[in-house]
């Protein structure tokens, strides 16, 4: 009932482990993936060790998450290591995240990590906690999108997802760039800010790198919303990502559009099996509603 | 203190900011820090101590009462030395408590620890003494000054039993040398250890051949604390450290093919241990 296909790869179900919630080891994907994952995506992988930023790097605040982890990986060589193990051993299609402060390093990480056979590679082009080393994210220009899409397209032997940032006037735009430039499918959206949350009784900024991106519950309107823009303007299938924790957040990004779904903070709100739990409601919903496949009600916002 | 002190505390997912109220000096390069707040933190739970503007680690909670908590923590490295400068009366944040627990179960139980990993256990043999317990307390250090809680047990009840490496102090030699006089002079219901890994390996090994009841507290690095990071988690199953842990029982210790063997660092780069 819930089978999927995105650019021929098929998936149990539509849930996708988010790229940065439990990604740092092969071990861990596969032990969300025995949780009921559709697919599983590793933390973004690049060429340098990085210790990412001091700590705190992620807490809850009243309504969602706010995370500055700052991109932290044990380097190519461990990353791909981890990445085979995922491979090897996780029962759903392995998503190998990458990340890079420039489009010739994409081009390159994107080469090592194809070493290890993932199923997709997704292109990470918007992380917001970076800016002060790496500069304005590649997701908030559309040549700079384009650019990075296309090396790593090059450097890729299976299909491309980009990842866009919600950070922008005009997410259309940036879609029919990447998509122009050859991406095989978006994950819409990284998360949503930066924000920032104050300790009123030190007066300080609680995440170490005062500003973090904001995920969960209270970033799915605007997740809907850059979904909805995207089905508009591309062709490609989309993963929508954002504040999903429950099977009806998932039927809603479906209906803007989304050919699976994004699940990260979900984690923390429901527990490793809320993969399992989403997919329960989904098909409560269906069951309920008289849909007997995902593609009856995909993009019916639209219509 | 407002009354709202009084009712059950939600776990706190933000920074607590709270006042030291007390340090006290435990040992050497072993200071007590001591908080007024109700944490409803259970044995081998953690809490993770934020320094405003410098960085936030996991410290197991070794003392707690109605009315306080209190960590006992060691110095080892930038954020320690940070954290043994600050004064009675400073501010830290506070959130957690996180993490599984020990089960308080055993009428006649040993307590392992190595090093630092007295400190959580000073806390379960306080509460194991609450559920009438007999409590023996293996206290392994490498010499004299760095002996933990021998008064604090004392007093309550609690048999200790000290070993150092130099013997400065006690019998001369490592905590699972006596673990194993104890494992055959006596009928044990269960054995709770927390410190090196090889000394847990050892325990772990000693107590599955003579078939008791074993939990060990291990170690690993954590950034966020409640289960989202995946920073913590370890090979071949993929749990959770700071969820599904930091206490796992010997069977279950047996199936973590890194435990005794490596861990990760904060990149996720394998470090040997």
């Amino acid at each position: 009932m819930l089978k999927t296909r995105i650019c021929g790869i098929k998936l149990e179900n539509p849930t996708v482990l988010a790229s940065g919630i439990m990604g740092v080891t092969g071990a861990s994907l596969c032990f969300v993936s025995e949780n009921g994952a559709g697919a599983v995506t590793t933390k973004s992988i690049g060429l340098e060790e990085r210790k990412g930023h001091p700590a705190p790097v992620v807490l809850e605040w009243e309504n969602g998450l706010i995370n500055a982890v700052g991109l932290s990986s044990p380097g190519i060589e461990e990353g791909v290591e981890e990445l085979k193990a995922a491979v090897e051993k996780s029962k759903s299609p392995v998503i190998a995240s990458i990340f890079a402060p420039t489009t010739k390093q994409f081009g390159e990480v994107a080469r090592q990590v194809s070493k290890a056979k993932p199923a997709m590679i997704e292109a990470n082009i918007s992380c917001p906690n970076v800016e002060a080393e790496f500069g304005k994210p590649f997701a908030t220009d559309q040549k700079a999108a384009a650019g990075v899409t296309k090396i790593v397209k090059k450097n890729s032997k299976v299909p491309v997802i980009v990842k866009l940032s919600p950070n922008v006037p005009n997410i259309k735009i940036i879609a029919q760039a990447v998509e122009k430039a050859g991406a095989d499918s978006i994950c819409a959206v990284n998360t949503v800010g930066p924000g920032m949350v104050i300790d009123i009784k030190t007066g300080k900024p609680l995440l170490a790198n005062k500003a973090g991106g904001l995920s969960g519950p209270a970033i799915r309107p605007v997740a809907v919303r850059c979904v909805y823009d995207i089905y508009e303007s591309v062709k490609i299938p989309i993963i929508g990502t954002g504040g999903v924790t429950y099977g009806k957040d998932a039927v809603e990004m479906i209906m803007a559009g989304a050919l699976a779904v994004g699940v990260g903070s979900a984690v923390h709100y429901r527990g490793i099996d809320v993969f399992r739990k989403v997919c329960n409601e989904i098909i409560e919903f269906m069951e309920k509603e008289g849909y007997s496949k995902l593609k009856d009600f995909r993009g019916i916002a639209h219509e | 203190m407002s009354e709202c002190s009084c009712t059950e505390s939600k776990k706190l997912e933000k920074p607590l900011v709270l006042k030291i109220e007390k340090i006290v000096d435990e040992a050497k390069d072993f200071k007590t820090f001591i908080f007024r707040h109700r944490l409803n933190a259970k044995p081998g739970q953690f809490v993770m101590l934020w320094i405003p503007r410098v960085d936030e680690k996991p410290f197991s909670v070794t003392y707690q009462d109605k009315e306080r908590f209190a960590l006992t923590i060691f110095k080892v490295g930038p954020f320690t030395q940070k954290l043994f400068e600050m004064k009675e009366g400073d501010k830290v944040g506070i959130r957690g408590p996180y993490g599984n627990h020990f089960k308080l179960e055993g009428k006649n139980v040993v307590l392992v620890g190595g090093g630092c990993g007295t400190a959580p256990l000073g806390f379960l043999a306080d509460e194991m003494k609450k559920i009438k317990a007999d409590v023996n307390f293996i206290v392994g250090a490498k010499s004299k000054p760095y002996l933990l809680y021998l008064h604090r047990m004392k007093k309550s009840g609690v048999k200790t039993f000290v070993t150092t490496d130099d013997g400065s102090f006690g019998v001369k030699g490592f905590t699972t040398e006596l673990l194993k006089t104890f494992i055959e002079k006596n009928r044990l219901d269960k054995v709770f250890a927390c410190g090196p890994e090889v000394m847990l390996k050892h325990v772990v090994e000693m107590c599955l051949k003579a078939g008791i009841p074993c939990e060990v507290s291990m170690e690993r690095y954590m950034k966020c604390g409640f289960g989202v990071c995946g920073q913590c988690c370890v090979d071949n199953s993929g749990v959770r450290v700071c969820k599904e842990g930091p206490v796992f029982s010997a069977k279950k210790i047996k199936k973590i093919a890194e435990f005794g063997k490596y861990k990760r660092s904060a990149s996720g780069k394998k470090v040997k241990l």
